[in-house]
């Protein structure tokens, strides 16, 4: 049986003295009456599309829509020449995050995470973790275990797609999936874990999804690095000790329940936030005309 | 909901619904149609209209209707394949009352002359439905191996389909009965477990009182959940 709370995920790894990751993985044999090898086989193949997609990048590549393409580019030359405010290791994670949404938006393959609009947030800050510190690889695919798994409870307790609940369901969930993955590469305990998700989720709260003429390209592709930036800072307070003041089951249903009273005009429909301004009106019906 | 519906699908961008999902339906379509499509007239309803283009949910749909899968990265330029492969297309904006959002209707031909028309919608996550087949209701989803009977509204036909299916071993997980008139024709949707051997279908094809049958392996991973 999968997990319908996260608190239900840090006991088993209590009783059974396993790591948070180890929890996932063996329900999800449970689940779907799969070995560990064909398990892990099919999330090491998610991993490497994840580098494929990452690697395959090119700044000169435009969206149709022409609205976007070449941000990536733009910010890794930023960085190269050192000296950013937020330094190099943040850097490089906006510039994945910046170089995925834009993949996604050139119809490039990517990996939904938990959906193709929030593709970036995830392999933003697992990828330069990666380069920076030389991690062996089964850590990464533990932490794509772990990623998942808080995912999955999202999704039972409330809903991860924009279209449903927002922006905060899409780009929030990808960034508590993102902050848990990233206390799990640096060994932190399941609580740690699940903290860090729900400051990371807790941060995004209210978030509304509004796509400019409906398309997943703004603000999703600069959403995606919020997401990500807010994941390496939740991470980072979960492993300093910090914790979330309300437990991280009950955020999630603070976020459906935000989800749920949101209007229809902030819920992917491209009628409100700032799908609803002069300028994304102008862009819709110049594209109208196309 | 399995943890990889939540980590992947690996997809083309930019929209699990808009793209994936309409890969799905004009994947889902050419098998229907049984053969290698040469001419496709689809109608765009909803939400695939209103946005479909941007998000390349036309140029999804041909990829599917060539055999792609929605993680082929000849997806942007399967117009041009299109060409190549001899199928000849068109769309049209269309408005279907009652139906959801993301729905596309697809009249194909084949090389060999058969016509197939299929209406079936995006659900999300690169889940599909489809709702009509040949102008009959149905609802399947495709996600497990599917058999859809077209046969006469006789006694007996459904329950020799099922006794076939038990003794070739093969599990029916839903079994859905559709008919436009009492005597008439009618469609019989069955979702098994295991995939349905080649000699099987033609087992039943043989049966007295089937019109037609076509098969959906589960060829494609169950696309995941979520938004756009
Ligand atoms: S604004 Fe909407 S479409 Fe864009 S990333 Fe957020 S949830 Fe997805």
């Amino acid at each position: 049986m999968s997990y319908s709370s996260l608190e239900e995920i840090v006991q088993r790894c209590t009783r059974e003295q396993i790591p948070f990751w180890k929890a996932v993985l063996l329900s999800d044999m449970e689940d779907r009456d799969a070995g560990e090898k064909e398990s892990v086989a099919a999330m090491e193949q998610l991993w490497k599309a994840m580098q494929e997609a990452a690697a395959s990048y090119d700044e000169r590549r435009q969206s149709k829509s022409g609205l976007a393409g070449g941000m990536g580019g733009q910010m890794q030359m930023y960085l190269e020449k050192g000296g950013t405010l937020s330094g190099s290791f943040m850097s490089r994670v906006i510039a994945e995050a910046l170089k995925m949404g834009e993949s996604n938006a050139c119809m490039q393959r990517i990996v939904a995470a938990p959906t193709a609009g929030a593709c970036g947030v995830l392999p933003a800050v697992l990828i330069p973790l990666k380069e920076a510190e030389e991690i062996p690889a089964d850590r990464m695919i533990e932490a794509m275990y772990t990623a998942a798994g808080i995912g999955q409870v999202i999704a039972s307790r409330a809903f991860i797609a924009g279209a449903a609940g927002g922006c905060q369901a899409e780009i929030g969930s990808a960034s508590a999936m993102a902050a848990g993955a990233l206390v799990s590469v640096r060994g932190g305990s399941p609580e740690q874990i699940v903290h860090a998700a729900a400051m990371a989720l807790k941060n995004l709260l209210g978030l509304v999804c509004d796509p400019v003429a409906g398309l997943v390209e703004v603000p999703c592709i600069k959403r995606n690095v919020i997401g990500a930036v807010n994941a390496v800072s939740c991470a980072d307070m979960a492993l300093a000790g910090i914790t979330s003041r309300i437990p991280p089951d009950q955020v999630i249903d603070a976020m459906k329940e935000v989800g749920e009273s949101m209007h229809i005009s902030l819920k992917e429909t491209g009628e409100g936030g700032v799908a609803n301004t002069p300028e994304a009106e102008k862009i819709r019906k110049k594209l109208t005309m196309i | 909901m399995n943890i990889f519906d939540i980590l992947g699908p690996v997809m083309v961008g930019p929209s699990s619904s808009h793209t994936a999902g309409a890969v799905r339906i004009g994947y889902v379509t050419r098998t229907l149609l049984g053969e290698k499509p040469v001419k496709a007239d689809i109608a765009l309803s909803g939400s695939f209209a209103a946005t479909g283009s941007g998000h390349g949910t036309d140029r999804a749909l041909i990829a599917g209707l060539l055999g792609m899968k929605p993680d082929d990265i000849r997806i942007p330029d399967s117009f041009q394949e299109a060409e190549h492969e001899g199928l000849a297309f068109s769309f049209r904006n269309v408005r279907i009352p009652e139906a959801h959002p993301n729905t596309a209707l697809l009249k194909v031909e084949g090389e060999g002359g058969r016509k197939a028309e299929v209406q079936a919608s995006s659900l999300g996550g690169g889940r599909i439905m489809i709702n009509k087949l040949d102008g009959t209701e149905v609802h399947c989803s495709g996600a497990c191996p599917t058999l859809i009977i077209r046969n006469q509204d006789s006694p007996g036909v459904v329950s020799e389909v099922t006794s076939i299916l038990s003794w070739k071993r093969v599990n029916i997980a839903t079994l859905q009965l559709y008919r436009d008139r009492r005597g008439g024709s009618a469609v019989m949707v069955i979702e098994t477990d295991q995939p349905v051997q080649k000699e099987t279908v033609s087992m039943l094809e043989h049966l007295e009182g089937i019109e037609r049958i076509m098969y959906i392996r589960c060829g494609m991973t169950p696309a995941s959940i979520g938004g756009e």
